[in-house]
C-alpha cells in the first residue's frame, strides 16, 4: 500500500503498475496513450441502472425495506431570520399522542456542529441563537411521519429578535461581515493599465441563486448497532464527510460509523453538503430511542432549509482598445453566502477562478467578498460559483462589444487565451491548451451563426411586437478541486472465484453515471460483459476518506482509482499466467473473448480459478491522486487545476416585447469530454445541464420577503424548466479527435459542472433581442434571472433611452 | 348505501372500509409497497408520483373520442387513461376506478414500449422522476389526442419536472413509443371495460372513521339532500386545491363531500345558446367543447395547471374556491359565464362575476353547492381573447391572466366591452373604468389609450413571488394593447404562448 500513496506521481506508480501488466512501455505519457487507444474499444453501456429506472425497481432510501419499529424525524425551524431565542416550549409538542421524543441542541451527547469546513459556525441544532428563517432549533420523533409534521406546528417559541441582513446590499450597507477570508487574484499593475486604456467603462452587473431541486430530497435513515455503532443511509454526496459528521455530533469515533448510499435522485452539489442535516438528526434520534430513524424533509421544508447556489453582484471596471481588445480587468464579486460559512470560501474563489472564462486580461484584479445574511447558508451547486465568474467575464465582453460597435462573438475571439503567448491566467497558471478560438469558429461555421445573426436582425427591422436575439458564447472550465488534498480516490474490487466482478469505489451515483463509466473500466480492462460486472452501494465501510463525488471529478478520480485496482490484480494474474504458460508478459491480453496467453485462449474465469488456486489475492484496493496541481490562496498563484474542459454554445431566441415572455428557438453545442468514456451519458450531461444553466439565468427566481422568508419554497412557486422550455432545436456534439492533453483516464475529460455554462448563451441571446430597440448601440445591462419581468423592465428602458435623445 | 370504496389496484379488487378523507393516494401506495411511485413535492407540481387512473368512457366522451382523427393505432376503447397526481388525490376519490403503477405497466422481463424506449434514448439519469415519466407518457400513448407534434408532447408531460436530462431524451422516447404496437399492458386495458362496469352500482357511499366521515354521492340529489342535513361538509371535486391542504397545511377534513363521480354532475349539456358545464367535469373533460365555443380559451387551457392536474380538477371547482389567481374565472366572467348554485330543491344563477365578494368569500350560502357554469355562445361580432402572464409557460400560476371580449356596432362604436383580470385584485374580477372609456368609442388607438389609462385606476395589484405590482399593471395594460393589436389582425405571437392558427 505505501508504495502507493506515498509515490509523489500517484499516476505514475500507477503507470507503472499497467506496464507490468504488459499494457505498455515505462514512459508514463506513453502508456496513458495506450490506455486511450483503448477508449475507442471500450464497451458500450447504458445507464447501469436504466432497467431499474423505468420499472420503478431502482431503490432510494425511502424506499429501501424499513426496519421494526422505524421512527420518523422531522424539524421545528426558525420562523425568524435573526433572533434570540428567548423560550422554547415544546410541552404541546411532547403531548401529540405518537411523540416519542423530542430533540433539542441539549440532547446531542457530541458536538453540536456541522461545518464542513471546520468553521465551527453551523450548530446542528441552534442553541440561543437563530440566523434564518428555517434554522432547525428542535426535532420531533414520532412513530408516524404526519404525526411528527402535525407535531412540530404546536411549538411555542419566543424570539428576541435582531437587525437582519438579508442580501448582498443590504450586507456591504451595515459593514460587510463575512464567512470567509477574501481571496485577490492579480497579475500585472491593474490600476495604471485602467489609466492607460484608450477607452475604460464601469458596469454592474447582479445574478441571481439557484434551488437545486433534486427531484428527490434530503433523506436519512439511521440504525443503530452494537456496541455503538451506527449505521447511515444517507442520499449523499460526501459519505465520508456524513460519516465524520455523524460521529462527531454522537461523540464516537469514525470507525463505530457507517455511511452507505447507492443512489440519489439527484444532487447537483445540493447534497454535498446538505446531506449532513438530515443524517445527524436521523443518527441523533436512533442514538437515543434506540431504534432506527428516518428523516425525509417534506420538499417546502428542504427548500426553506438548504442552502443554494450563491447569487452575486459583480462591479467590473474594464479598459480595452478601440478594437476591442481587452487591456484591464478590475472586479469585485460579492455573494450572499447565507449564515455560516459552509462551502463559500472554495465557491467564491471559484467564481474567481472563472471571472476570465476564456479571456487573457494583460492586467488584473479579481476581489471576493463571501458576504455573511441572515438567510439559508448557500452550498455547492454545479459549477460551485465558476459559472458566476462567467457571467460576469461575458458582461465585460458584451459591454465592450456594444462601445466598438462589434459583434460580440469577434470581440471574444481576439481576447482568448493564446498558446505560448497571451496564456497566464489570473491565478498564474499557463493555460497550455486554449482551444477557445476553435471551438467557437467551429461552432460558429457549423451553426451559421453569421447568416443568422444577419437573418435575425432583417426581422427584428420590420417586428411590431416580436424580437430575435442569437448570442454565442464560450466556456473554459477548470477541472480538480481547488482544495488540492480532495484530489485523491480510492477503490476496491473484488474478483471472484466464477469470474464475477464486484466493484467499489469512493464516487457517488446521482444520476450523471459515473458508476456506469466505473463498470465500463472493469469490463474493457478485464474484457468482460456487463453481466459479469457488478457495481455495489458507496459505502465509508469499503473505501475510506474518500472526496466528495463534486467539481466534475467523479470519473476522472475514481476512475483512475479503479484502473489501478485492476490493473494490480491484472498483474498477478499476469505474473502466475506468465510463469505457467511459459510466455512472456507481452503476449498476455485481456480480451472479451477471454485471456490471451501466447497462443492459448483461456476463459476468464478458468484463469480465476486457477490464480485462486496457486493461493493468490483476487482483491485490490485501487488509489489515485491528481498529480501536477498545487494553490496556494494566500499567495493567489498556483496550477489549481489539472486541465480545462472547453466548449461553446450558440442560442437563438424570440422575444415579446409587450410582456416578456420568451422562447428558446434553437441551441447548439459543441462540448470538449476529451476521448469520451461513454457518449450517450456525456450527451446527457450536456443536454441536461444547458436546460439547468438556461433555468438559472431565466425562469428560476429566488424571492425573499422583508421578513427573510422564502417565498419560493416549492415547485409551484419556483421554476425549473418544464418539458417545453427546452429548445425548440437543440443540437449537442462531441468535439472530435480531442483527447485530454493530461493522462486522464483513457484521455476523456470531466463533464459535470462545465456544460452548465452554456446557459449563458441564452441570457445572452435575450439581451442581443433587447438591444435591438436601440439598434444595437448600447449594452442593455441585462441582470439574470431573466424574468419576463426582468425582460419588460429591461425593455422599458432601453425603449426609453432610444426615445429620448436618440433619434433613429 | 355501501359503506366501502372498491377500486382495482392493477388486476387486484381493493375494498377498503375504513379510510379516512385525507389519506393520500400516494401514502397509501407506498405503504403498500408500491415505491415505484415517488413523492418528489407533494403538491402535485413535479409528477414523481404519477399513476393512471382508468375509468369507464361516458357515452359523450366516446362519441367525441370517435369524431376525432385516431391516428395509426386501434381505436379507444371504452375505457379511458388518465395520469393524475397520487399525491393530491384522495383515496376515496378512486371509488369504481383502475389505479395502475409503474410496478403494473412492464417488467425487467416484458417491457413497455415506452419503457423500451426510455432505455434505449436515455431518458432517464438519477431516475426518480423516471416512474413517473414513463406513467404520463404511457397515459398520452393511449390518449386520445396521441400526436408525434412537439407541443402536444410537451403538454402530455408538463406534469413531469426532470433536473437531470434536459427533456430531449424524454420526449425523443415518447415519439419512439408512440410508432410502437401495443404491450400487453394495453391488451389487458381492453379487457377492463367489462371488470369496471361490474363495480357501478349507482349507490351512495358513506364511511366514517376516527379522522373524519366520508361521503360519495351517486347523485346531485343525493348530494342536495346530504348538504342541507351537513351544511359544514367540504366539498372536494379533484382535489387539486384541497389536496394540499393536507398534504402542506396538515389540516384536518373532519367531513367530506367528493363529487368527482357525482354521474350528473359530470355532464356537459351543448345548446345553441351555448354550454352548460357541471360540477364534476374536469378541465380536460370541458377542454373541446369550451374550445368550440371560446377557440382562444379552449388554447388557454393548455396552460393552466398541467394535462394531469386538468384530469382531475374541474372548471367549477376552479370556481368555487375563489381563488384570485384561479384561471377559469377571468375567461369565463369575460364570456359572460353564468353559474348555478343548488341547496336542497332550491337553485338560483348569477353572473360569474358576482360570486366573487372578496378575498376567500363567495356569495355561496349554508348548505348550497355549485352545481355547473353556463357558457354562452359569442355572438358573430365578439372578438374575445384570453391571455396568461407567468414566469413559466407550462403549469405555472398567473401572475395575470386577462380575458377581453369586445362587440362593435355598424358604425364601428364599442356596444359590449368585459375586461376580466386574474391576479389584479383579492378576486378574479373586471375592470369597470377601462370598460366605461372603451363604451360608446369608436375601436381605436386614442380609445385604448385612454382604456389602458384607466386601468390603473381600476386595480392596485400586490407585489408578490410572482410579480411586482409595476409588472401586474404594466403588462395587464400591455395585454390591452396586444388585444387591440389583434383585433386589427396581428397575428404575430410567441407559439408558446398559445398559438393563434386557431382563430
Amino acid at each position: 500500500m505505501s508504495d502507493r500513496t506515498d509515490t509523489p506521481e500517484g499516476t505514475e506508480a500507477l503507470l507503472t503498475r499497467t506496464q507490468s501488466a504488459g499494457n505498455g512501455p515505462g514512459n508514463p505519457e506513453v502508456a496513458a496513450d495506450a490506455s486511450a487507444s483503448k477508449a475507442g474499444k471500450i464497451p458500450f453501456m447504458k445507464h447501469e441502472s436504466a432497467m431499474l429506472h423505468v420499472t420503478g425497481r431502482a431503490l432510494y432510501i425511502d424506499d429501501m425495506p424499513e426496519p421494526k419499529g422505524l421512527l420518523h424525524v422531522v424539524p421545528g425551524l426558525s420562523a425568524k431570520p435573526h433572533a434570540r431565542l428567548v423560550s422554547i416550549d415544546l410541552d404541546a409538542v411532547r403531548a401529540l399522542p405518537g411523540v416519542v421524543r423530542v430533540i433539542t441542541a441539549q440532547d446531542i451527547p457530541g458536538e453540536n456542529q456541522t461545518s464542513p469546513v471546520h468553521a465551527h459556525d453551523e450548530p446542528l441544532l441552534a442553541t440561543d441563537l437563530v440566523q434564518h428563517v428555517g434554522q432547525p432549533i428542535f426535532a420531533v420523533v414520532a412513530t408516524e411521519r404526519a404525526i411528527a409534521r402535525r407535531a412540530v406546528r404546536l411549538a411555542r417559541i419566543v424570539y428576541e429578535e435582531l437587525p437582519a441582513v438579508l442580501d448582498i446590499d443590504s450586507a456591504l450597507e451595515n459593514g460587510g461581515a463575512l464567512v470567509w477570508r477574501p481571496l485577490t487574484m492579480e497579475r500585472g499593475a491593474v490600476e495604471p493599465a485602467l489609466e492607460a486604456a484608450p477607452r475604460r467603462l464601469k458596469g454592474r452587473v447582479t445574478i441571481g441563486g439557484q434551488e437545486h431541486f433534486y427531484l428527490e430530497g434530503q433523506v436519512a435513515m439511521a440504525q443503530p448497532g452494537e456496541a455503538g455503532e451506527m449505521r447511515v443511509w444517507s442520499s449523499t454526496q460526501h459519505p465520508s464527510e456524513t460519516q465524520h459528521l455523524v460521529a462527531s455530533v454522537l461523540g464516537r469515533p469514525h470507525h463505530l460509523v457507517t455511511t452507505e448510499i447507492r443512489r440519489m435522485g439527484g444532487g447537483f452539489g445540493g447534497k454535498e453538503s446538505q446531506a449532513n442535516g438530515c443524517a445527524c438528526l436521523a443518527a441523533l434520534a436512533a442514538e437515543l430511542t434506540g431504534q432506527a430513524a428516518k428523516m425525509r424533509l417534506d420538499r417546502d421544508d428542504d427548500m426553506v432549509i438548504t442552502g443554494k447556489r450563491h447569487d452575486f453582484r459583480v462591479d467590473y471596471e474594464v479598459g480595452f482598445t478601440d478594437q476591442g481588445d481587452i487591456l484591464a480587468v478590475d472586479m469585485q464579486l460579492a455573494a450572499r453566502c447565507g449564515w455560516s460559512a459552509d462551502l463559500s470560501g472554495p465557491v467564491t474563489d471559484r467564481a474567481l477562478f472563472h471571472a476570465d472564462n476564456a479571456y487573457f486580461y494583460p492586467d488584473v484584479r479579481f476581489r471576493s467578498l463571501a458576504l455573511k445574511t441572515n438567510t439559508q447558508s448557500n452550498t455547492a451547486f454545479r459549477g460551485f460559483g465558476g459559472p458566476q465568474g462567467i457571467v460576469a467575464a461575458e458582461r465585460v465582453i458584451e459591454e465592450i462589444a456594444f462601445a466598438t460597435g462589434r459583434d460580440p462573438l469577434d470581440i471574444r475571439l481576439r481576447n482568448v487565451y493564446g498558446t505560448g503567448t497571451r496564456d497566464v491566467t489570473p491565478y498564474h497558471m499557463v493555460v497550455e491548451d486554449s482551444i477557445s478560438d476553435l471551438v467557437m469558429t467551429q461552432l460558429a461555421e457549423r451553426c451559421a451563426y453569421r447568416a443568422r445573426r444577419d437573418a435575425l436582425r432583417a426581422f427584428n427591422a420590420t417586428s411590431r411586437s416580436l424580437r430575435k436575439g442569437i448570442a454565442l458564447t464560450p466556456v473554459k472550465f477548470g477541472i480538480s478541486f481547488t482544495a488540492t488534498h480532495y484530489n485523491q480516490a480510492g477503490a476496491l474490487v473484488h474478483v471472484y472465484t466464477d469470474g464475477s466482478v464486484q466493484v467499489n469505489h469512493g464516487g457517488t451515483e446521482m444520476g450523471q453515471g459515473l458508476h456506469t463509466k466505473m463498470v465500463q473500466i472493469v469490463m474493457s480492462e478485464f474484457g468482460l460483459d456487463a453481466q459479469n460486472v457488478r457495481i455495489t452501494a458507496t459505502t465509508t465501510g469499503k473505501v475510506p476518506n474518500t472526496s466528495a463525488t463534486a467539481a466534475s471529478s467523479g470519473a476522472d478520480l475514481n476512475g483512475m482509482a479503479v484502473l489501478d485496482a485492476v490493473s494490480q490484480i491484472k498483474a498477478r494474474m499476469v505474473t502466475f499466467a506468465a510463469e505457467k504458460w511459459q510466455v512472456t508478459p507481452e503476449a498476455i491480453r485481456f480480451t472479451p473473448e477471454g485471456v490471451r496467453i501466447g497462443e492459448s485462449l483461456v476463459p476468464f474465469r478458468d484463469l480465476v480459478w486457477q490464480v485462486y488456486f496457486a493461493r493468490i489475492s483476487l482483491s485490490a484496493s485501487g488509489f489515485y491522486k491528481t498529480p501536477k496541481i498545487s494553490w496556494d490562496a494566500a499567495t493567489g498563484r498556483g496550477r489549481p487545476f489539472y486541465y480545462f474542459a472547453y466548449g461553446a454554445a450558440c442560442a437563438e431566441v424570440t422575444l415579446d416585447l409587450l410582456t416578456g415572455e420568451n422562447t428558446i428557438d434553437r441551441v447548439d453545442i459543441l462540448h470538449d469530454a476529451g476521448q469520451s468514456l461513454n457518449a450517450d451519458i456525456d450527451i446527457g450531461q450536456i443536454e441536461g445541464a444547458f436546460v439547468q444553466g438556461a433555468g438559472w439565468l431565466t425562469t428560476e427566481e429566488l424571492v425573499w420577503d422583508k421578513e427573510g422568508r422564502l417565498r419560493t419554497h416549492a415547485p409551484s412557486t419556483y421554476k425549473i424548466p418544464a418539458c417545453s422550455d427546452r429548445p425548440a432545436i437543440f443540437n449537442v456534439t462531441l468535439l472530435e479527435d480531442a483527447p485530454n492533453r493530461e493522462a486522464t483516464i483513457y484521455r476523456s475529460k470531466a463533464v459535470g459542472e462545465p456544460p452548465l455554462v452554456h446557459g449563458v448563451a441564452v441570457l445572452h441571446a435575450l439581451s442581443d433581442a433587447i438591444a435591438s430597440l436601440d439598434g444595437y448601440r448600447h449594452c442593455p445591462g441585462l441582470d439574470a434571472p431573466a424574468t419576463p419581468e426582468r425582460l419588460l423592465r429591461t425593455i422599458m428602458q432601453v425603449q426609453a433611452r432610444a426615445a429620448q435623445g436618440e433619434p433613429s | 348505501m355501501r359503506e366501502t370504496i372498491r377500486f382495482f389496484l392493477g388486476d387486484r379488487l381493493v375494498t377498503l372500509d375504513d379510510v379516512a378523507p385525507d389519506r393520500t393516494l400516494l401514502d397509501w401506495l407506498r405503504h403498500e409497497g408500491r415505491t415505484g411511485t415517488k413523492e418528489g413535492c407533494n403538491e402535485g407540481d413535479c409528477g414523481a408520483c404519477m399513476v393512471i387512473v382508468a375509468r369507464r368512457r361516458s357515452s359523450s366522451e366516446i362519441s367525441g373520442a370517435e369524431g376525432e382523427a385516431s391516428r395509426g393505432r386501434a381505436m379507444p376503447s371504452g375505457v379511458s387513461l388518465r395520469a393524475v397526481n397520487a399525491c393530491i388525490q384522495l383515496l376515496p376519490m378512486l371509488d369504481g376506478a383502475a389505479v395502475f403503477t409503474i410496478e403494473d405497466v412492464g417488467s425487467a422481463e416484458a417491457l413497455h414500449p415506452v419503457q423500451q424506449a426510455m432505455i434505449a434514448l436515455n431518458g432517464a439519469q438519477c431516475g426518480f422522476c423516471t416512474p413517473g415519466f414513463v406513467m404520463s407518457m404511457v397515459a398520452y400513448r393511449n390518449a386520445d389526442t396521441r400526436s408525434d407534434d412537439d407541443a402536444a408532447i410537451d403538454s402530455a408531460l408538463a406534469g413531469n419536472l426532470c433536473r437531470c436530462t434536459g427533456y430531449a431524451p424524454i420526449v425523443r422516447a415518447m415519439k419512439q413509443a408512440l410508432a410502437a404496437p401495443d404491450s400487453s399492458f394495453e391488451e389487458r386495458i381492453r379487457t377492463l371495460d367489462d371488470r369496471l362496469a361490474a363495480l357501478e352500482d349507482r349507490a351512495d357511499v358513506e364511511i366514517e372513521t376516527a379522522q373524519g366521515n366520508v361521503f360519495l354521492p351517486a347523485s346531485a340529489e343525493s348530494l342536495a339532500h346530504w348538504l342541507v342535513a351537513y351544511p359544514q361538509t367540504l366539498i372536494v371535486a379533484g382535489a387539486t386545491d384541497v389536496g394540499l391542504w393536507v398534504t402542506k397545511a396538515m389540516r384536518s377534513l373532519p367531513r367530506v363531500a367528493f363529487i368527482g363521480q357525482c354521474a350528473d354532475l359530470a355532464t356537459i349539456e351543448e345548446t345553441e345558446d351555448g354550454l352548460r358545464i357541471g360540477a364534476a367535469v374536469t378541465y380536460e373533460a370541458a377542454r373541446a367543447a369550451l374550445a368550440r365555443i371560446l377557440p382562444d380559451f379552449g388554447v388557454l387551457i393548455g396552460r393552466i395547471g398541467s394535462t394531469p392536474i386538468r384530469n382531475s380538477a374541474t372548471l367549477c371547482g376552479n370556481i368555487a374556491n375563489g381563488s384570485p389567481i384561479g384561471d377559469g374565472p377571468p375567461a369565463l366572467i369575460a364570456a359572460g359565464a353564468t353559474l348555478h348554485l343548488r341547496r336542497g330543491e332550491t337553485r338560483r344563477s348569477l353572473p360569474l362575476e358576482q360570486y366573487f365578494l372578496a378575498y376567500g368569500k363567495q356569495d355561496r350560502r349554508e348548505g348550497e353547492f355549485v352545481e355547473a357554469v353556463s357558457v354562452p355562445r359569442q355572438k358573430e361580432e365578439t372578438f374575445y381573447r384570453s391571455y396568461k402572464i407567468s414566469k413559466r409557460f407550462d403549469q405555472d400560476i398567473s401572475a395575470v391572466l386577462a380575458a377581453f371580449a369586445l362587440c362593435r356596432d355598424d358604425s364601428g362604436r364599442i356596444t359590449e366591452a368585459r375586461l376580466a383580470f386574474g391576479g389584479m385584485a383579492a378576486t378574479p374580477c373586471r375592470a369597470p373604468r377601462a370598460e366605461q372609456a372603451l363604451l360608446g368609442q369608436l375601436w381605436n388607438e386614442t380609445t385604448l389609450e385612454a382604456a389602458r389609462d384607466a386601468l390603473a385606476e381600476d386595480f392596485t395589484p400586490l407585489s408578490d413571488m410572482r410579480a411586482s405590482a409595476w409588472y401586474r399593471q404594466t403588462v395587464a395594460a400591455n395585454l390591452l394593447t396586444r388585444f387591440y393589436e389583434e383585433s386589427q389582425g396581428e397575428t404575430m405571437r410567441l407559439a408558446k404562448a398559445g398559438s393563434l392558427t386557431h382563430v
